[in-house]
């Protein structure tokens, strides 16, 4: 069955993929969509039946690497924690197949878009069942791979283009680490075998290797190395840049590839090798440093964004480092929790957004939406679940009411946020609180923007192009325009443009992942973080600190209401600023200005990366181009021996007076002196 | 009594002049053809002076064989120059140096 779901996927990659225009849209977008459905359904009773508990299970492919002490053999592991990614994968996969239908419907290019799409989801699968180190690398560099081509899927944008070489060559800072911790791994444990690795883990604690005359930890340097792959993938701070710039991607790879699933698999990596990192508590400590920074970093960032998608992105970032810091804590339980509720909301608000801009005629910016929540209801009820979930709306477990009862993201972040206190990291769990009255900001920001307020579409120019189009109006028009079709008795904002609701095929993934965001945490948040249950259902397959769960629910009582207050906190300043208030934000950011500066360009980041490495890097090429090839190896290679030649040839030219009597002369003194050597020899 | 020596200084001095006919000529083409000539009859004056001083025909038949090579030898050179002279419209010895490189 596991074989089923992981290669039905990749059988319809290559079918729709090879045959392209010879199948036509519909057919490959029909096999497409109707694999990544079997593999969905596939994968559910998988899921329900680990939830009642089960054993793993691992099937054999076929053999890979036979070298000597090296056997790397393809097998498909499923258990407790592979799952929870089965179904993530192939459910937001399945609805992402089905929404593209609407999205791009309009694209010339169907069948290799939906060819990419399922390639992504079988290289996804694969990482998440691989059973060894190198198999994983393989689903890894797949995955990678496959943002690749859908990030630049729209070739002929060259920001698509960029974006997408951005998005590889950040990943392999990441992926050098990644392959340094596989190697060393290897080194230190003879294998590459994952049960094997966590089984021998423990023991190596507190074991050190040398490396350049120095002793370090073993563990600590191979979870630092592994912590670096994930860090790559999953855009934490430091190698997050290329995350924002992905968004050039079209909406539905944003909400798979970039919200849902290959960033979380840096998530899934540590927790599975969770066991390697409960040995040194130094790289837990890293990897709860990192998270927490990157969660309050792309939090600021993300108040100020104007494009929705942005937001969004940055938004996918923090929630990330959310996972990240509960891993740092040892709360692996609620990381992969957050991981799973997450999936399901930030894939629903990223196909909201979609929505939206499908609406919006392809415009991102919010400053020009404003209003919308008439115009297409059924979105606005979708992203108002997602951001429901988001912002962690639910009712805590407090004053005597036993049953704590909310969106997804209420469960999952107010265990992080508690976990993080239990386990005694205070200042981690306020960072966690922090954030989390930023994410209600944002997050309500976008939804404030968006959907209240007045009409501001005149001033898009996508609005503009969708008015043209639609009626016909020829450049004399264009004068007009600039004014804001006032002139046509549209004084309301909206230039005459009338968002349309977008078609069934978008809105069913959006009312089934609402369902998702509303229900998940509440659903399933006892097997995943409950003391008791949580150890019954993981069994191993991640480290779960069953102490530490108990300890959750002994945190002080403002701890369990601080994310509440927070989110309330959030929504309130949202709400005043701009809803009661809309010049206030202006001001502010007039007032602050240096601080919205250094937020609107992302702390400056690309910036520094660009000096630091980008603009180095183009001065040693430089040096070596002009320097070194030019003028050295060009200078005394290939162009010195052909001037060699050229002034060979032009002295012999000389000499090639063409008088008759010349070469008469020469033959004379040539015969002369053969002569003479001739006599001059046979005499002696 | 005219030796050997005397014919073989007339034959020395006539190449010596055919050769310098040949290299210091800047005239005519014309001139330099008969230098050549000048050259072969000199040669064919060693060849009969040492066939009559050795007793031996030998010689002199070749200078026969020489006479008939350098008469045909006369004929080409003749046509080559008709054939350049139409085509270049001179046969001046220093214009003549499209060999040039």
């Amino acid at each position: 069955m596991i074989l089923l779901i992981v290669f039905l996927p990749l059988l319809a990659a290559i079918v729709a993929g090879l045959g392209n225009r010879l199948l036509g849209n519909t057919v490959a977008k029909v096999l497409t969509t109707g694999a990544l459905f079997a593999s969905c359904l596939l994968s559910w009773p998988i899921f329900i039946h680990y939830l009642g508990g089960g054993e793993p299970t691992i099937a054999p492919v076929f053999d890979w690497i036979r070298s000597g002490d090296l056997q790397v053999a393809w097998a498909l592991r499923v258990d407790a924690l592979t799952a929870v990614m089965l179904v993530v994968i192939t459910s937001v996969s399945a609805l992402v197949h089905l929404y593209s239908w609407g999205y791009m419907e309009e694209d010339p290019d169907q069948p290799r878009f939906f060819a990419y799409l399922s390639l992504f989801t079988f290289a996804m699968l694969m990482l998440v069942t691989a059973n060894n180190l190198v198999q994983m690398f393989f689903g890894w560099e797949g995955v990678g791979l496959a943002s690749y081509l859908l990030i630049g899927f729209w070739f002929k944008k060259p920001s698509a283009n960029a974006a997408a070489i951005k998005a590889f060559v950040v990943n392999r800072v990441g992926d050098l680490g990644f392959m340094l911790g596989i190697f060393g791994t290897y080194l230190v444990f003879q294998t590459v075998s994952i049960p094997d690795i966590l089984h021998m883990a423990p023991a190596m604690k507190g074991s050190t290797i040398g490396f350049l005359g120095y002793r370090l930890d073993t563990m600590t340097i191979l979870c630092l190395l592994l912590f670096v792959g994930a860090m790559g993938k999953s855009a934490q701070l430091g190698l997050h840049t290329w995350l924002p710039d992905a968004m050039e991607g079209p909406t539905p790879v944003s909400a798979l590839i970039h919200a849902a699933t290959m960033v979380t698999a840096g998530v899934f990596m540590v927790c599975r090798l969770s066991p390697m990192f409960e040995t040194s508590p130094f790289a837990l400590t890293v990897v709860m440093t990192v998270g927490a920074a990157t969660c309050f970093f792309a939090a600021t960032v993300g108040l100020v964004q104007t494009d929705i998608k942005r937001v969004i992105a940055y938004s996918t970032c923090s929630q990330l480092g959310y996972m990240f810091f509960a891993a740092g804590c040892g709360a692996y339980s609620a990381a992969m929790f957050h991981l799973f509720t997450h999936a399901f909301f930030k894939a629903l608000l990223f196909l909201g957004a979609g929505s939206v801009i499908h609406a919006m005629h392809h415009e991102q910016d919010m400053r020009y939406y404003g209003g919308l929540r008439k115009h297409i209801p059924w979105t606005f009820w979708g992203m108002m679940a997602g951001t429901l979930a988001i912002t962690g709306v639910g009712v805590p477990a407090v004053f005597g009411n036993t049953m704590a009862i909310g969106f997804a993201g209420f469960h999952s972040k107010d265990a992080i946020i508690e976990a993080a206190w239990a386990s005694g990291q205070s200042g981690a769990s306020i960072v966690g609180m922090i954030v989390a009255l930023l994410t209600s900001f944002y997050s309500w920001r976008l939804m404030f923007l968006t959907f209240w307020g007045k009409p501001r579409w005149t001033q898009s120019e996508h609005i503009q192009h969708a008015l043209h189009d639609a009626h016909g109006h020829d450049a004399h028009h264009d004068d007009h325009a600039a004014h804001g079709h006032d002139d046509h008795g549209h004084g309301d904002g909206t230039g005459g443009y009338h968002p349309h609701e977008s078609p069934l095929t978008i809105l069913v993934p959006l009312i089934l992942l609402s369902v998702g965001a509303v229900a998940a945490g509440f659903v399933f948040h006892s097997y995943f973080i409950d003391p008791t249950a949580g150890e019954a259902y993981w069994r191993g397959s991640i480290a779960f600190r069953e102490h530490l769960m108990h300890a959750v629910h002994e945190v002080p009582l403002g701890v369990k209401l601080s994310a509440t207050i927070a989110m309330l906190v959030g929504l309130w300043s949202a709400w005043m600023m701009y809803i009661r208030s809309p010049g206030f934000p202006a001001a502010l950011a007039e007032q602050f200005r240096v601080v919205y500066g250094f937020l609107l360009n992302k702390w400056y980041f690309d910036e520094l990366y660009d000096l630091l490495f980008v603009k180095p890097a183009f001065a040693i090429g430089r040096l070596f181009w002009h320097r070194g090839d030019e003028k050295t190896i060009d200078r005394f290679g290939p162009n010195g021996s052909a001037w060699v030649v050229a002034l060979g040839s032009r002295v012999a030219g000389r000499v090639q007076t063409g008088y008759v009597y010349t070469y008469a002369f020469v033959m004379l003194l040539g015969l002369t002196g053969v002569v003479t050597w001739a006599i001059y020899v046979s005499a002696k | 009594m005219i030796g050997l020596t005397h014919y073989l200084v007339v034959a020395a001095i006539l190449f010596a002049l055919g050769v310098l006919g040949v290299v210091a000529n800047r005239k005519n083409l014309i001139v330099m053809l008969m230098a050549i000539e000048l050259i072969l009859l000199s040669v064919n004056l060693n060849l009969v002076a040492f066939s009559a001083y050795l007793h031996d025909l030998v010689g002199q038949v070749f200078a026969m064989f020489v006479l008939t090579v350098a008469a045909g030898e006369a004929a080409i050179g003749l046509a080559i120059l008709v054939i350049y002279f139409r085509g270049r419209g001179t046969i001046s010895v220093d214009d003549v140096n499209r060999m040039k490189g």
